[in-house]
């Protein structure tokens, strides 16, 4: 099978990973196309790692399949090799090596021919800011500065699919949004990008979302998509004086899923917007608020993500105490 | 198409030798550890402190007294008068041996009886003390064969007297016994060993726990590229160890180089291939640098010791006489002592060498076949 038959950059069919007992990966079924901003996110210790591992050949699978670049996992790891990059979630530049003697190196590796070496290193540098620093060691460079470097490095021998691993962790919001320029601009030459993230805001920008809990793939879609049609709940939003108060006492009511600070107001995950606004607003009155005002909103991603993920929690929770 | 590994080697060259300690380490601790051993391991016994306790004072004991300071071997500090010294000098560690001589020594043997030297060793180090009491065995021996020979001559003139069998040994290899030049150069054998397996330990862990290695297994660098670049650094390093040592030894210890150099780096070449390879082996395994290194040492240390390097072989008992034969540095010990006091060419040291090749080759490919690019 080759990629340009199925016009997918990445499949993952029954992807799974266990270490041990335990499973770290559960047979995640996805396809990324190519050219697109594909976003993987989930709580700490969800799998996302271990799943772009597999992906680019570092760790085994342990059921399943997947393809990258039209080259299976299994068999053709060395293939996939030479047509990703990839960034993993702990900076894996050498500290003891300058930036210059970094990038060379890497540029040795993937055989980058004499003539186009130059001008990548140049343009790794350009693109990293580090025209003054192109000789001190990368120890002493600061976040920003090395995220970009690594990802420089990733990128050097252009490769159609890159896998980044958290890559903005640890960065400041200006560095990130020069990040997420550069990975637009690489997208929009057809390059095929794999990220993870635990931010919402760089969640909006992919073209496309996968929620991965607890190993398992719990959502996909577009960002759109999955605020409008994720969400069995509906958000309710009003702002108060003495929220906290407040929160305890809209818990009460029936229909309520729960409520969180958020901003200065509070979120508040009901079954039905319709009955739950007048029922709140009449609560709230009586323990006297005043101009409370709940409105339904559309629910933000991370909304989206927390009853998702509760949903799954309260799913699972009968047969956890059932196995115990 | 060298063009991965000659950068590949660019970067570990650069790593091993951009820290002034690591070239410290590597270049000059080396020679420093060299002479440190040439003066400390010393077995060589001369001059040892000696107390004479002549309580005879006859003309006999007197030349028996003489011909033990003459002999070289014997340094006479002080000549006891009281009993009580004897304990006395000994316990403090001033003298080693104490040669007695009792009332009517000279007589007795005037007499044509047998008398009776005694001489009370330091015997807290066994070594030694064994060797003192073989060069008195000797001197008394001598003194006898005098004593007969002056009774011959006056029994039947001077004409007369037979020589008898008169033992003249002579050490080839290392005529005067001197104990560096056995020393030195097997220093080579062990500081070869402890760089280049430490450095290889710790070579592919490092990459591990700093998280280098993840970003090395995506790139599609061959495993051999890899493990060549990861080892020929070290064989370099572990070239220039031996050329250092040799010079030191050479220079500072005027130890002999009877045999062919070319054939001690070759000889240096197949040892590395064992070294090199269970550092690897080691490095594949551990998860941390503390480990590699510690595991290192648990090979290191009976390696040393099951060498032959201060411990002979042969008074081992035979089980761990055989064990012996899985020690590289035994058969490599061996070649270096051959080359440099012997001058023995490959002609007779092709066993020892077809013995290193062997042991070498099965741990590189044993520690390659473990090698894996990816993490577990
Ligand atoms: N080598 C391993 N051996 C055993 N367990 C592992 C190993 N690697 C990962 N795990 C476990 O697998 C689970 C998933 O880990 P993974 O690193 O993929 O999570 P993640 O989604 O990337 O989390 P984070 O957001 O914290 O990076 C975790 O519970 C982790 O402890
Ligand atoms: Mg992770």
């Amino acid at each position: 099978m080759n990629g340009t038959e199925t016009g997918y950059a990445v499949t993952l069919t029954d992807l799974s990973k266990r270490f041990g007992d335990f499973v770290a990966v559960d047979r995640l079924n996805l396809q990324v196309g190519r050219g697109e901003i594909f976003g993987f996110l989930g709580p700490n210790g969800a799998g996302k790692s271990t799943t772009i591992r597999m992906l680019c050949g570092i760790l085994p699978p342990s059921g399943g399949s997947g393809t990258v670049a039209g080259f299976d996992i299994g068999k053709d790891a060395e293939e996939i090799k030479k047509n990703i990059g990839y960034m993993s979630q702990k900076f894996s530049l050498y500290e003891d090596l300058t930036v210059e003697e970094n990038i060379d190196f890497y540029s040795g590796i993937y055989r980058i021919p004499a003539i186009k070496k130059r001008e990548r290193k140049e343009w790794v540098i350009e693109m990293a800011g580090l025209r003054e620093h192109r000789s001190s060691r990368t120890a002493i460079l600061s976040g920003g500065w090395k995220q970009r470097l690594a990802l420089g490095c990733a990128i050097l021998h252009e490769p159609p699919i890159i896998f980044l691993d958290e890559p903005t962790s640890g960065v400041d919001p200006i560095s990130r949004r020069n990040f997420w320029d550069l990975i637009y601009h690489l997208a929009g030459q057809g390059v095929t990008v794999f990220v993870t993230t635990h931010y919402m805001d760089e969640a909006e920008y992919c073209d496309r979302l996968g929620l991965i809990y607890r190993g398992e793939l719990i959502a996909l879609g577009t960002p759109e998509e999955l605020k409008t049609h994720q969400m069995t709940e509906e958000i309710v939003e009003l702002f108060c004086d003495h929220p906290q108060d407040a929160m305890g006492l809209i818990e009460e009511l029936p229909g309520v899923r729960h409520a969180a600070l958020f901003g200065r107001g509070l979120h508040v995950v009901v079954e039905r917007a319709a009955a739950a606004v007048p029922a709140i607003e009449r609560k709230l009155a009586d323990a006297g608020y005043t101009a409370v005002q709940p409105e339904r909103i559309i629910p933000s991603l991370e909304d989206v993500f927390v009853s998702l993920i509760e949903a799954r929690d309260r799913q699972e929770a009968p047969q956890g105490e059932f196995s115990r | 198409m060298f063009e991965r590994l000659t950068c590949m080697l660019k970067k570990e060259f650069i790593q091993t030798l951009r820290d002034p300690r690591m070239r410290f380490i590597l270049f000059i601790i080396p020679a420093f550890q060299t002479v440190i051993f040439g003066y400390a391991v010393n077995t060589d016994v001369r001059q040892i402190k000696t107390a004479i306790y002549d309580l005879d004072n006859s003309t006999e004991s007197r030349d028996i007294a003489t011909r033990l300071s003459r002999s070289g071997y014997f340094q006479v500090t002080e000549h006891i008068r009281q009993e009580g010294r004897v304990r006395e000098l000994l316990d403090r560690g001033e003298v080693k041996a104490v040669f007695r001589m009792n009332r009517g020594m000279g007589e007795t043997l005037q007499a044509g009886r047998t008398a009776s030297l005694q001489i009370i060793l330091d015997g807290a180090d066994s070594n030694t003390a064994g060797i003192v009491l073989n060069y008195a065995m000797n001197i008394a021996a001598r003194y006898n064969e005098h004593l007969r020979v002056l009774q011959i001559s006056r029994e039947r003139g001077a004409a007369a007297a037979p020589e008898g069998v008169v033992l003249q040994s002579r050490a080839w290899y290392n005529d005067n016994l001197e104990s560096s030049n056995y020393y030195v150069p097997a220093v080579i054998a062990n500081i070869v060993l402890i760089i280049t397996m430490l450095l290889s330990s710790m070579a592919v862990v490092r990459e591990k726990e700093i998280g280098t290695m993840e970003q090395m297994i995506v790139t599609p660098i061959s495993r051999g590229e890899f493990i060549l670049g990861k080892t020929i650094p070290f064989v370099l390093i572990g070239f220039i160890d031996v050329a250092i040592i040799t010079v030191v030894a050479y220079f500072w210890f005027g130890v002999p180089i009877r045999g062919s150099l070319p054939l001690l780096f070759a000889a240096t070449g197949l040892f590395l291939m064992s070294s090199l390879g269970f550092g690897l082996f080691l490095s594949t395994i551990s998860r941390t640098q503390q480990q590699a290194m510690m595991s290192s040492f648990m090979f290191i240390f009976p390696a040393m010791l099951l060498s032959g390097f201060a411990f002979p072989i042969e008074n081992m008992p035979a089980t761990v006489q055989w064990l012996t034969f899985l020690n590289p540095l035994r058969y490599y010990l061996v070649i270096i002592r051959s080359i440099f006091l012997k001058g023995v060419g490959f002609s007779i040291l092709w066993p020892q060498m077809l013995g290193l090749f062997v042991l070498g080759a099965v741990i590189l490919s044993f520690a390659v076949q473990r090698f894996r690019k990816t993490l577990t």
